[in-house]
């Protein structure tokens, strides 16, 4: 038989996952009308994301560093492949048609970005110098600009995070961070005029969602009445109205937080951030325990987008950030992401289980 | 070894890796401390405000508009009804290509340009997710037609509505009015609460003077509707109330016998029980169909009746004003007796009259005059020239007086909106009006019920009641009862009629003798409708010029034009010694009352004596005349 520690797995990383990922069967359920075909679905997804998890668990941490250049060229090459010959869904370019799968190369960017900024810091000393600062902006903003023109903001803006996360977990120093935060905020007038017009005007939205009300702030202020009218307790599993009259639109998607909140109230609504919390304290304690560099910044790195992917949806939802695109991790109905996370929470696991090995 | 291949600067990376890793964490927990405190003010904070937003969001309120009121005759004839009609109505928000909709509709059902023209209108005025009338009044064929290729329009629904129909059309249509889509000068003057959901109102006649009761309470409905505007279920509800079920004094059988005695002629006929001043028959000549207004009428139909010489939109009933001509000689004749004169005083007609001190002859309608005359003969004959002697004697302001008495130049009180007053002149209104004072020969023309005298037919028929009642005068009333259509209840008498003080304090008896002759004597000039009737009638004709004659010019119809006719009067009550009817009738350019007017009321005399024959046979009675 094969035991957690055999299979480098971790056990109180695995069973939040578990209750997480089974939690969101329940909210999909409720989110689709009871349709047992969605969620069939979602539950199969599931099975697959955790095969990888498990399969991905089993590299070490040293193949994973010298793939990770290669995993980024074959990443790259997939992404100006999209932009040639993609498959367009839904008014953007996203998908690679391989015959048998569909593959979205922005989310093998994912794992892509923080491995190469991780392989690439901890190939010099640490702290890194400002010719590899720039370096790994630089194979953070590439990948990202590709994604962009698909267009998918969302995605670009999680492939930054997680490269400049790998960047500021290195140990940089606080000027060249400042230096950054300098620099982003010199392009965001351009970045501003690059955007589309629905775009900024989700944007603008932000600010004041009732001017509009049946427009561009429809999502955002029903979303906010379906969590608001919730209260403490919630109005029930199965129960929320907002969510069954089909006032809320995506919500079996990126706006499924609001479902959850409607039926589940306050109280669920803090007991999922606490499960959330948990799993990525408990990778970022796997991080602090793996005595590897490369490792420690990989793990804390994904952890921490994931993190970052719990707050812009819950942001967006709520309406304090503006409408970008990004499901809830885990929860949200579609397979390419939940793999993404899956296979990322293998390779923590992977790489802690194998800490020792690395002294 | 792997080891040595991976660098771990453990001097620096241990502490600052972990340093960093301590702070994102710290970073992280913060803003989830955000996100729960965004949370906690949106679920907690805001909950009743977002709570009521969520019910207003799927929950609305829904009139339910009520059944309008029957309206039924006295005899429960139904006179304005409800029946259930499809309409069609389109959704433009869920129209992909408009003009193609209604070119498909169009090939199924047919559209006139009329309906199209309107329904872009009402598209332009209205949110896109309201319906939209289309078509109004399907019948069998285009509703099922339409209703097995609804599928295949979206947008486009079928509802079924109930709609105002007037059975008797053209027959009641005057009296009754017509129900019309509320305007927007309606809204203006309409409770909007108490028309929730309703689309028509009453717009003239009883369905006007009677809205409130016709209009029953709308109800309400509480649905749970889902973002699309569907509606899901009912939550809760309050029953509309239906209007109540109006009965009227009006006898349809009465009405019709008084329509098809007009014919195609331009006049009116009142008929009104003394007693009681139930309104048995109003008709008016040449009629409409009602049933055109229900669902708002074209403009080309509606200019059309309204741009008809014969004017069949307007009720002469009760707004046509007419000189009474010699109709109110016996209102003279009553003056004259309480003036003292004595009424067996001749009078010399040699077929015309001059006034002292001129020489401008006043002729009787008879050249070769009547010969001597007395106040029976003059009315039985009715002699101008005993008239003409008697109104110089009493003058203009005896005759107003008494004249005003029997209800002329004043509203009767009809339960019909907008009744005008007509006029009996007097010297104040004349030095008002026309800044002249009042010359004696406007005395002799007003005694015979010229000059500026306007009367209504209906203010005919109630003096002629008053006649009948010996100067009891009755407020006419067309609505018998009112009955709460839910209870069963009936709020009766529905108006309380006022009690009016007796106007005349003479016997009328002489007066009522005199026009009994002019029905059944050999020189009554209405004898021939009088003929052979097996009840007593008491009347008066009476035959109103419409231009002047010259002095020396003949009045030939022959070569007049038929609309400077003279206009046929005529009122009489029967049986004259207990009267159970009196009536008025007018026909426009008809010539002389005796011919034109007198069988009309005839006929409508026999039909109602017929009736009251077959009643009291059900009965058991045998004698209806007193």
């Amino acid at each position: 038989m094969f035991s957690g520690r055999t299979l480098h797995l971790d056990g109180p990383l695995l069973i939040a996952l578990l209750f997480l990922s089974a939690l969101g069967l329940v909210v999909i359920f409720s989110a689709s009308d009871q349709d047992w075909d969605v969620m069939m679905r979602q539950a199969i997804r599931l099975g697959v994301s955790l095969v990888a998890m498990v399969v991905l668990a089993q590299v070490s941490p040293e193949t994973l560093r010298r793939l990770s250049p290669h995993l980024f060229l074959i990443a790259l090459v997939a992404l100006l492949g999209v932009l040639f010959v993609g498959v367009t869904v839904k008014g953007a370019q996203r998908w690679l048609d391989l015959g048998l799968v569909r593959f979205q190369p922005s989310e093998l960017m994912k794992l892509a970005v923080p491995m190469a900024v991780a392989w690439l810091l901890t190939r010099g000393r640490l702290p890194p110098g400002f010719t590899m600062v720039l370096a790994a902006v630089m194979v953070t903003l590439v990948p990202a600009g590709l994604v962009v023109v698909q267009p998918d903001l969302g995605t670009a803006i999680m492939l930054i995070v997680s490269g400049m996360i790998v960047v500021f977990l290195s140990g940089i120093r606080w000027r060249y961070i400042m230096m950054l935060f300098a620099g982003f905020a010199a392009l965001a007038p351009f970045l501003w005029l690059r955007l589309d017009g629905y775009q900024q005007q989700r944007i603008l939205t932000l600010f004041d969602p009732f001017a509009d009300p049946l427009g561009s702030g429809y999502q955002i202020i029903q979303a906010q009445i379906a969590i608001g009218s919730a209260g403490l307790w919630g109005k029930g599993w199965l129960e929320g109205s907002q969510s069954h009259l089909e006032f809320i639109p995506e919500r079996s998607t990126d706006f499924i937080f609001a479902v959850f909140a409607e039926e589940f109230g306050l109280i669920g609504v803090l007991m999922l951030v606490v499960l959330y919390l948990f799993i990525v304290g408990r990778c970022l304690v796997m991080a602090y325990h793996t005595r590897e560099t490369y490792s420690r910044l990989l793990m804390g790195a994904l952890a921490l987008t994931f993190f970052f992917y719990l707050f812009v949806n819950l942001g967006m939802v709520s309406g304090i950030l503006p409408i970008v695109g990004v499901p809830l991790p885990l929860v949200s109905y579609g397979g390419t992401s939940m793999l993404t996370l899956m296979a990322g929470f293998g390779m923590i696991m992977g790489m802690h289980a194998r800490r020792r090995l690395m002294t | 070894m792997a080891a040595n291949k991976l660098p771990t600067d453990r001097t620096f990376a241990d502490d600052a890796v972990r340093g960093r890793i301590r702070i994102a964490a710290g970073l992280a927990l913060t803003l989830a401390l955000a996100l729960v405190w965004r949370f906690y003010v949106l679920q907690v904070s805001e909950y009743e405000r977002y709570q009521t937003l969520s019910l207003d969001n799927h929950i609305r309120i829904q009139a339910l508009p009520p059944v309008r009121g029957l309206v039924l005759d006295r005899n429960g004839v139904v006179l304005a009804q409800n029946t259930a009609v499809h309409i069609l109505q389109v959704v433009p928000e869920k129209v992909d290509d408009l003009d193609a909709m209604l070119q498909q509709v169009d090939a199924l059902v047919g559209l006139t340009p009329a309906e199209v023209s309107a329904f872009r209108a009402r598209v332009e005025k209205q949110p896109a997710f309201e319906k939209v009338l289309l078509k109004a009044k399907l019948d069998d064929v285009q509703t099922a037609t339409l209703a097995v290729n609804e599928y295949r329009l979206p947008g486009v629904t079928l509802e079924a509505v109930l709609h105002r129909d007037y059975p008797e059309g053209s027959l009641t249509a005057h009296v009754l009015g017509y129900v019309g889509r509320i305007s927007e000068s309606d809204q203006a003057t309409l409770d909007a609460s108490a028309y929730q959901g309703v689309r028509s109102t009453g717009k003239i006649g009883i369905e006007k003077q009677y809205e409130g009761a016709l209009l029953g309470r709308s109800g309400f409905e509480q649905v749970e509707i889902d973002a699309h505007g569907r509606t899901l279920r009912t939550i809760s509800r309050s029953s509309a109330a239906p209007g109540h079920t109006l009965s009227l004094t009006l006898d349809v059988d009465l009405q019709r016998v008084a329509r098809e005695a007009l014919g195609n002629r331009r006049g009116a006929v009142v008929a009104i029980a003394p007693s009681t001043g139930e309104v048995l028959t109003i008709v008016s000549s040449p009629s409409f169909d009602p049933n055109l207004f229900v669902d708002g009428i074209d403009q080309e139909t509606y200019d059309a009746l309204r741009g008809l010489d014969d004017r069949p939109l307007l009720n002469r009933a009760l707004y046509g004003r007419y000189a009474p001509g010699s109709t109110i000689k016996p209102v003279i004749a009553e003056a004259i007796i309480d003036a003292g004169i004595d009424p067996q005083e001749q009078v010399y007609c040699p077929g015309w009259y001059t006034l002292p001190d001129n020489t401008r002859r006043y002729r009787c309608w008879r050249k070769t005059g009547h010969g001597p005359v007395n106040l029976y003969s003059a009315i039985e004959q009715s002699c101008d020239v005993y008239f003409y002697e008697m109104g110089r004697r009493l003058g203009i302001d005896v005759m107003s007086d008494w004249l005003s008495r029997f209800g002329l130049g004043q509203i009767t009180g009809v339960d019909l909106p907008q009744e005008p007053t007509g006029l009996v002149p007097t010297r104040q209104w004349k030095r008002a009006n026309r800044n002249e004072s009042w010359y004696p020969g406007e005395d002799l023309i007003t005694v015979i019920g010229q000059g500026f005298l306007m009367v209504t037919p209906m203010q005919l028929a109630r003096m002629t009641a008053t006649l009948a009642n010996r100067g009891f005068p009755v407020q006419p009333r067309i609505l018998l009862s009112k009955e709460d259509s839910l209870s069963g209840e009936e709020i009766s008498p529905a108006q309380p009629v006022e009690k009016l003080e007796r106007v005349v304090d003479t016997s009328l008896d002489m007066v009522v003798a005199a026009m009994t002759a002019v029905m059944h004597s050999p020189r009554g000039t209405g004898r021939a409708s009088g003929r052979r009737s097996p009840y007593q009638i008491a009347g008066k004709t009476g035959t109103a010029q419409v231009i002047a004659i010259g002095q020396d010019e003949e009045y030939d119809e022959s070569v007049i034009p038929e609309k400077y006719h003279d206009h046929a009067l005529f009122i009489a009550f029967a049986p004259a010694d207990k009267p159970q009817i009196a009536i008025a009738v007018v026909v426009e350019n008809g010539g002389s009352g005796a011919k034109a007017a007198a069988p009309i009321a005839r006929k409508v005399m026999d039909r109602f004596f017929q009736k009251q024959l077959q009643r009291a046979a059900l009965k058991g009675k045998s004698n209806v005349f007193g």
